[in-house]
């Protein structure tokens, strides 16, 4: 079988796989990382969402052979080593933008890269459209909404843009 | 202590998001068992086929391969079929029809996930690899997918031998005063409409592991499920007939549920049977597009509706006749859906004097229907207060004035419906007018025409409403039909130490059980919320309980820990009373001390637990040491929630795109733990509310094939989908659990999708249009538009 190396949250991994293999299946079946989760089969509800390589990614919809050499983030790898959250985790735990859990991982994800992308600001529209490929189905987004708006200002070291 | 307030009225930030922002929660497919093998299920692609022949011998022969498994393993083990755990009779008096819905499918297919065989292998993919390598002959005979043609005479019938597809036809009210009624009536207003038919779509798929110790012959059930209790009961008693003693049945983390998950499946029989086979851990995971031709569905009504009225728009009666679509085979509380949680709300917040409601329910070729969100209750919801506006339309009369001069005034509580339920609180005309408040009901006109002038349909709708929850009194749901209890339990342990773990029948899937609990239970003991941990979901460490829906968990399970800690007062009361050399009665309990009345003694509940768990100096003779009690609680009624919804949205006339612009929902859920909490429960209600209102229906072409099972095709809402909500509350307090709270689960749910078709058939009030059918999409409302051209300056 073929062998993929990357780099998990920080740490390397030579893996053998098939090829077939996805990246979500190299994260949760080889390296226990089950913390990504897999909620369609069609790279539509975005709950698998990981960063490669600082990116936001499907983790279903990439090959783990595609992965070679990369540096991969996931949820796990993101509070600090001494359990400090990620200001975009404590928003979510602040704004009640979670309640089963599910769809949270792929979520902070993509929400993550949403406003990283955006120095220059993130409306509450552009924050919907941004996180139009993340399903929710127990919190009406609404909160998460809120969540992203409020770590916008936190990640970027500024006062919080107006609302629009 | 506590420095900040965590009881009862806080918006205690959630126990439980630490491990999930982190990744570490602990879902069924996260779970792996040593040595363990995975099972793939091999199903129907058609929707109705006799079963020729299965050869397995390609499958078994194929890399990896451990076991293939057809009906004909489980009939040599004489495996019983999936049990129906609710029996409604027929008008005659006759019990329903209720086939055999096996485990894996027998002589016939009857729906497109029908499950056939189990191939089971070292990995999942060579499982299916394997399962590919099935060789089955059918026989396709012809299906039927909707309850119209399943009815008709000659149809092709789903069980072949049943008479027909009919499963009951039932009946609620006094027929001849609703005639009666009728006769005298000024008028009658008429309304067809169908609730469209739903896919729950939890996004954790369902998952099982069953695992088996050969030396000490225990089975265990990894599950995603709703109640853990339930599915023990169901699947050791009635399946496969292992001694309740012998099976455990855990449901860890569970990516939310919706009802989806109360329902004992086939397929948790199939892999806890397998891994007494094949001697090792047996694990299964549903794809999406599984999920779709799997789960029960929701919803899926065909209903007539008619209200006789007076000269002055006085409901005089209310006659409806509905047609329900079963599925192929009777999941686990289906019957009870159309008819005691639907038809005994048909009163609604109204005083509609006479009703009578019958309900047909029918087989056909698709996957079983069962309980979602709001169960039976969205669907007399949107009947009646699309009636409601129907009324307004055809009568001329003011909607809100229709309404408040209908409602069932706030001093008539306790409240007699003619449909069996007795209302205990409420007070609708308080919603009502807190809710239009909200939503600037009496500057819409101007925006309205302000959005005109952008080209722009705009509408607003009201939705009021009441439903029945907390369910429910075990002695009236057996009068009703079900199979089991509806109590719930609760073990509350106090240790050494003055810390405390709870153990709950209910199971927590998204609803924060973990902190609301916590926090009832720091209230009444007064212990610090840090120091109180819930534990639910596994039956080797809870009680017997019947576990999470019909917004129970609070109401029943809630009031079981009242319960169970008013117990551990009255005990510690007593060692304190010995403790403190004072008589029991002069011991008052507060805020976490035991106090002696008009005294300055007193003794922490940290000390009484010590005392009790190191009974030196203890009234050894009258009680006996420890600190842990457990009550059951069976509720005197269900409870009745109710509100009034408001939607407010713009029609793009080129498109036919409706778009909410504003929802209000002003809800009154009862006393409230915790309102973060409640206000989340409240607007995820209301997106699946608009969902099902907008844009979500699972459509079957005629003969029974899902045409749009996946996500790709089935319209979830997106967060660009949805609005900004305002949830607020008014409260009136249950008068019969001992916390005053309602439940909050549904609300919103139930209320929402009136209030959205209303709303979008306001904005096209020009085009001639008295109701639109769910979902609203895009190309229903431009066929209006188109069909009936009228020029802007209309406005």
């Amino acid at each position: 079988m073929p062998q993929v190396t990357l780099k998990v949250n920080g740490k390397s991994h030579t893996v053998e796989v098939e090829g077939r293999t996805l990246l979500v299946e190299l994260l949760r079946e080889k390296l226990a990382l089950t913390g990504t989760h897999v909620g369609c089969d069609t790279s539509q509800c975005g709950a698998c969402v990981v960063h490669v390589d600082g990116v936001s990614v499907k983790s279903c919809a990439m090959l783990a052979l595609q992965a070679d050499g990369t540096d991969v983030l996931t949820i796990e790898g993101l509070a600090a080593a001494d359990g400090t959250l990620h200001p975009m985790q404590e928003a979510f735990r602040e704004n009640h933008a979670l309640q089963c859990g599910f769809c949270t991982p792929g979520m902070v994800m993509s929400a993550i890269d949403l406003v990283t992308s955006h120095p220059e600001g993130l409306s509450e529209n552009d924050i919907r459209h941004g996180l139009e490929g993340n399903l929710c189905r127990c919190t009406g987004y609404h909160n998460i909404v809120k969540a992203v708006a409020a770590a916008w200002p936190v990640m970027h070291g500024k006062e919080a843009v107006a609302a629009e | 202590m506590n420095a900040v307030f965590e009881g009862i009225g806080a918006s205690v930030r959630r126990k439980e998001d630490l491990r999930f922002i982190n990744g570490r929660g602990n879902y069924t497919d996260d779970i792996n068992r040593p040595n363990q093998t995975h099972a793939i299920i091999k199903r129907s692609d058609r929707p109705h086929a006799r079963i020729l022949s299965i050869d397995t011998s390609a499958a078994k022969a194929a890399p990896g391969v451990v076991a293939v498994f057809t009906h004909l393993d489980l009939e040599a083990e004489a495996i019983g079929g999936v049990p129906c755990g609710w029996q409604i009779h027929n008008k005659d008096g006759s019990p329903m029809a209720e086939p055999m819905h096996p485990v894996l499918a027998s002589g016939k297919v009857r729906h497109v996930g029908d499950p056939i065989a189990v191939v089971i292998a070292e990995t999942r993919q060579q499982a299916k690899d394997a399962a590919e390598l099935l060789d089955i002959a059918f026989e396709d005979l012809p299906g039927i997918s909707s309850v119209r043609d399943a009815i008709k005479p000659g149809a092709p019938l789903v069980h072949d031998d049943a008479v027909s597809n009919t499963c009951f036809d039932w009946h609620i009210g006094d027929k001849a005063l609703v005639d009666a009624a009728f006769a005298r009536a000024t008028r009658i207003v008429k309304l067809d409409l169908i609730n469209n038919r739903l896919v729950p779509n939890a996004m954790e798929p369902r998952a099982a592991i069953g695992d088996y110790d050969p030396m000490s012959q225990d089975y265990t059930l990894y599950t995603t499920s709703q109640n853990p209790h339930v599915i023990r009961l169901l699947m050791g008693a009635f399946v496969l007939h292992i001694p309740e003693h012998r099976l455990r049945v855990v449901a860890p983390d569970v990516g939310g549920g919706f009802g989806s998950k109360i329902y004992h499946y086939a397929e948790e029989a199939i892999v806890t049977w397998s891994a007494g086979k094949v001697k090792r851990p047996v694990k299964w995971t549903c794809d999406r597009s599984e999920a779709f031709i799997s789960d029960a569905h929701g919803r899926d009504h065909d209903s007539v509706a008619e209200m006789a009225l007076d000269a002055e728009g006085n409901f005089l009666a209310l006659r409806v006749s509905t047609l329900c679509n079963m599925g192929a085979y009777l999941s686990t509380f289906a019957p009870a859906v159309p008819t005691y949680l639907s038809a005994t709300l048909l009163a609604g917040v109204y005083k509609t004097p006479a009703i009578y409601a019958e309900v047909r329910a029918v087989f056909t070729n698709t996957v079983p229907v069962d309980a979602y969100r709001g169960a039976g209750r969205p669907e007399s919801t949107f009947l009646l207060e699309r009636l409601m506006d129907v009324i307004a339309h055809d009568t001329g009369m003011d909607r809100i004035a229709l309404r408040r001069q209908n409602f069932i005034p706030a001093d008539a509580f306790p409240y007699q419906t003619p449909v069996a339920l007795q209302y205990d609180s409420g007070d609708y005309q308080t919603t009502l007018t807190s809710a239009l408040k909200v939503a600037d009901w009496d500057g819409f006109e101007a925006r309205r025409t302000k959005a005109a002038a952008q080209g722009k349909l705009r509408g607003i709708g009201v939705s009021t409403y009441v439903e029945a929850c907390g369910i429910a009194p075990s002695k009236l749901v057996g009068q009703l039909g079900a199979r089991a209890g509806l109590y719930e339990v609760a073990q509350v342990r106090v240790h050494p130490t003055g810390s405390v773990t709870v153990f709950t029948g209910t199971h927590s899937h998204g609803q924060g059980h973990e902190t609301t609990f916590a926090q009832l239970v720091s209230d009444q003991l007064g212990i610090p919320f840090s120091q109180i941990d819930i534990v639910h979901g596994d039956t080797n460490k809870i009680p017997f309980g019947m576990g999470t829906y019909g917004s129970r968990s609070l109401a029943v399970g809630g009031s079981a820990m009242v319960k169970a800690m008013d117990k551990i007062i009255v005990k510690g009361k007593k060692i304190a009373a010995h403790l403190m050399e004072a008589s029991v009665e002069d011991i008052e309990f507060a805020a976490g001390k035991f106090s002696v009345t008009g005294t300055d003694k007193s003794k922490t509940i940290g000390e009484i637990a010590l005392t009790a768990y190191v009974p030196h100096n203890y009234p050894i003779e009258e009680i006996e040491p420890g600190l842990e009690e457990t009550a059951f609680y069976d509720p005197a009624n269900f409870t009745f929630p109710g509100g009034c919804h408001i939607c407010e949205v713009e029609i793009d006339q080129d498109t036919g795109v409706v778009q909410v612009i504003n929802f209000t929902a002003v809800d009154d859920v009862g006393r409230i733990i915790n309102p973060m909490i409640v206000e989340g429960q409240i607007q995820g209600g209301v997106a699946q509310g608009i969902g099902q209102a907008l844009l979500e229906c699972a459509i079957y072409d005629e003969q029974g094939q899902l045409v749009n099972g996946s996500f790709m095709d089935y319209q979830m809402p997106r967060a660009d989908d949805l609005p900004n909500m305002s949830v607020g509350t008014e409260t009136t307090l249950c008068t019969h659990n001992p916390l005053g709270v309602k439940g909050c689960g549904e609300v919103g749910a139930i209320g929402s999708p009136p209030a959205v078709i209303n709303a979008v058939v306001d904005a096209l009030r020009n085009y001639g249009v008295r109701h639109v059918d769910m979902p609203a999409s895009p190309q229903k409302i431009w066929a209006i538009i188109n069909a009936n051209k009228l020029p802007m300056a209309a406005e």
